[in-house]
């Protein structure tokens, strides 16, 4: 006892004289943080085929806190899975510390120990990142490092397993990753680079994973490099980059176990001035799942990201039916977006200007060439961009949007999708399935405080469910409340019994950084994305109940 | 004595928690490539607003749109500056210069890449709104984007700015 009123004394003298040493700046630290929870009850729905767990409520919940003064910094987060909710990875459960770290933050150098989320380069050679909402998570658990020891120069290094699953506590892949990267902005070192209007910018990546070989049959890799190099170079409103990564024989689950090296390219191309943007985007990937483990499936253990070449959209019909997603062993894939305001002011563009985005992608198959005689099992051979005339997806979509006065704008989308449903497993059917959505999306401002949204959605198919409406209507009263209905209904079903309406209303209270949010009805099976990247959700029929709140 | 250590204890304590919260030693690139320390940006003593938004986030983009038609009138009455962080990652992080570029956003656009900054001041979904006063204080605090929320920002970045 004695002891600790002396560490209370002790802190308190401590921080009486930083506090006064430091008057005018008072900084002993900020705390921050998070706290979420998700509770769902599930009601049996035979008809939508929705599940039902035996403790037929759910619910997820963190809370993230991080402490950080000015030059150290650490945090927790607390995890707890009670269950888990349907459609999260099912291995998630019981409640602990899932994340933690601690470290120094000065202004050149910052070193963490624990867990931390990095990237190098596009993320093709390395990333490690969270999307809570969809229960991904590859936090490294080790020593990262970065150190910029002159302005333009960026250097990391970083040793550590990843998060694979969650029991209680943080459980561990088997793998270890090491990686270092580093970048240089010439414009930095050179600022006579920037007054003629001149941007270079170079960087390079080597990581490398080890797992034991326990295999009997084949004689494994323990240790898998891969590296990559990427460069950009802009020129007043014009800008070109690329990246290329290799990564060595890496036999996997995933590839079926074959010693060929795989790469990865990304070009970018771009343009924009005041009033018009234009990007275009190619990429080939070959070979490039890079996992901790090489017997992870799915989303786990991936050290690597490869992005898709393709929009992300916001509308339900076209985001969460039949959403595309790389395909690790091998894709080329190409982007076109154009973006234009036409200038307000003029007769077609109006008072406010009106704003037009097209936007065209696709991805083909790799042409992979057998080989003849394959003693040394490499599998195939594959040229960068080598193409074959297999298509993955094809998008074709233009949006416009017009604010005619201060009370209304509408938003008119049009999408022309062929979604290879054997490619990307999602749907009930393989082969093609070729759709046509349109979207009317019109927001009124009744008041200062309260306006109404509508949307109405059409999706049109021969293939897979058939034709699908939704309808949304939200009533909001600024600052604190949300009103909505949403109604997914799949009309042109084959099967008349799942000629279904999906209706789901839902209330919504905002205060500051609070906000309670509660769903009522049924909500169809799908692909739930964030900026992205997507998860199968199943169908559920109950409500749903959430609270958010930052600090 | 035990109970009047506790005491003190939690006199300091408070103090420390009363601190005001400032921005975080976070490094950032905007959209030309520049870095910009978070911890380090000043706009001449006025308030300045930190919005966190993503390309693939309506009412984000309904957000800053609506504040951009705003913009010239709300810096010439309170001299406000906003700094619009991008969370969009490298799936789609490439569009946000042509697409502020053709929105003719006049905002500081900084690439959130890697999630550091959203992580650093405890956000967890988009639209997320900071107003910080002329003496780097975050002072307010908001989530999401009704039709309107502008008003309400618009009427404390005021108050901080007379």
């Amino acid at each position: 006892m004695k002891l600790l009123n002396l560490i209370i004394w002790a802190v308190c003298i401590a921080t009486a004289q930083f506090s006064f040493a430091q008057f005018e700046n008072l900084q002993l630290g900020t705390v921050t943080g998070n706290i979420e929870s998700t509770y769902q009850f599930y009601r049996p729905d035979s008809n939508i085929n929705a599940q039902v767990p035996p403790e037929k409520g759910a619910m997820n919940s963190f809370a993230n806190v991080n402490y950080r003064n000015s030059f150290f910094k650490a945090g927790v987060r607390f995890e707890s899975y009670l269950p888990v909710l349907l459609g999260y990875p099912q291995r998630f459960q019981g409640s602990g510390i899932g994340y933690r770290y601690a470290g120094f933050s000065g202004k050149n150098l910052e070193v963490t120990v624990g867990n931390f989320y990095d990237q190098f380069g596009s993320g093709m050679v390395f990333r490690s990142f969270e999307e809570r909402a969809l229960g991904l998570d590859n936090a490294m658990d080790g020593v990262h490092l970065k150190y910029r020891p002159y302005k333009g120069i960026e250097l990391t290094g970083l040793v550590g397993k990843q998060r694979f699953e969650f029991d209680s506590k943080l459980v561990n892949g088997p793998g270890i990753v090491r990686g270092v990267n580093g970048e240089v902005d010439f414009r930095s070192l050179f600022p006579k680079l920037d007054s003629i209007g001149l941007q270079i910018s170079a960087g390079g990546s080597f990581v490398s994973k080890f797992q034991r070989d326990q295999n009997t049959l084949l004689i494994l890799p323990e240790n898998v490099a891969a590296y990559s190099g990427r460069a950009k170079i802009g020129y007043k409103d014009f800008y070109i980059s690329g990246e290329y990564v290799v990564k060595e024989n890496d036999p996997s689950d995933n590839n079926g176990y074959i010693y060929k090296n795989g790469h990865g390219i990304l070009l970018n191309a771009g343009y924009s001035r005041k009033g018009f943007g234009v990007l275009l985007q190619a990429k080939s990937i070959d070979n490039m799942s890079f996992r901790s483990d090489r017997g992870a499936t799915l989303t786990d253990l991936q050290i690597n990201f490869l992005p898709a070449l393709t929009k992300t959209h916001t509308y339900n019909l076209a985001a969460t039916l039949y959403p595309y997603a790389t395909i690790p062993t091998g894709e080329i894939a190409y982007q076109a977006d154009i973006m234009y305001t036409i200038p307000k002011g003029t007769k077609i563009g109006g008072k406010y200007g009106t704003k037009i985005n097209v936007n065209f992608s696709t991805a083909y198959d790799v042409n992979r060439r057998s080989i003849l005689y394959d003693s040394l099992l490499r599998g195939y051979t594959a040229t960068p961009f080598g193409m074959s005339d297999s298509l993955f997806f094809r998008d074709f979509n233009i949006e416009i949007s017009r604010k005619f006065n201060k009370k209304l704008l509408v938003n008119l989308v049009y999408y022309n999708q062929a979604f290879n449903a054997s490619a990307n497993i999602v749907a009930q059917t393989l082969g093609y399935i070729y759709t046509n959505i349109a979207v009317v999306d019109v927001t009124y401002k009744l008041s200062k405080k309260h306006s109404l949204r509508g949307e109405l959605q059409g999706l049109w198919t021969k293939q897979d469910k058939g034709d699908w409406a939704t309808l949304v209507l939200e009533y909001t009263i600024s600052p604190h409340w949300t009103f909505g209905i949403i109604d997914q209904w799949n009309y042109g079903n084959d099967v008349s019994a799942q000629r279904v309406h999906y209706l789901l209303g839902s209330v919504s209270y905002i205060n500051g950084s609070t906000r309670f949010m509660l769903n009522v009805g049924k909500q169809r099976a799908g692909i739930f994305c964030v900026g992205g990247i997507c998860r199968q959700v199943p169908a559920s029929n109950g409500f749903t109940f959430s609270f958010t709140h930052s600090f | 004595m035990k109970s009047l250590n506790l005491l003190t204890f939690f006199l300091f304590l408070s103090i420390v928690t009363f601190a005001q919260e400032k921005l975080p030693n976070v490094v950032l690139k905007d959209i030309d490539g520049n870095a910009v320390n978070l911890s380090e940006i000043k706009n001449d003593g006025k308030p300045y607003v930190i919005n966190f938004w993503a390309t693939w986030c309506a009412p984000c983009k309904r957000e800053l749109n609506t504040i951009s038609d705003l913009y010239e009138d709300w810096q010439k009455e309170t001299g406000v500056k906003i700094y619009a962080i991008s969370i969009d990652d490298q799936r789609t992080v490439d569009k946000v210069k042509p697409y502020v570029s053709a929105q003719g956003w006049e905002y500081e656009v900084l690439l959130d890449t890697n999630g550091d900054l959203k992580r650093a001041l405890g956000v967890n979904n988009v639209p997320f709104t900071f107003l910080v006063d002329g003496k780097g204080n975050i002072v307010w605090k908001h989530n999401n984007y009704n039709p309107g929320d502008e008003n309400e920002l618009f009427e404390k970045i005021k108050k901080l700015a007379e």
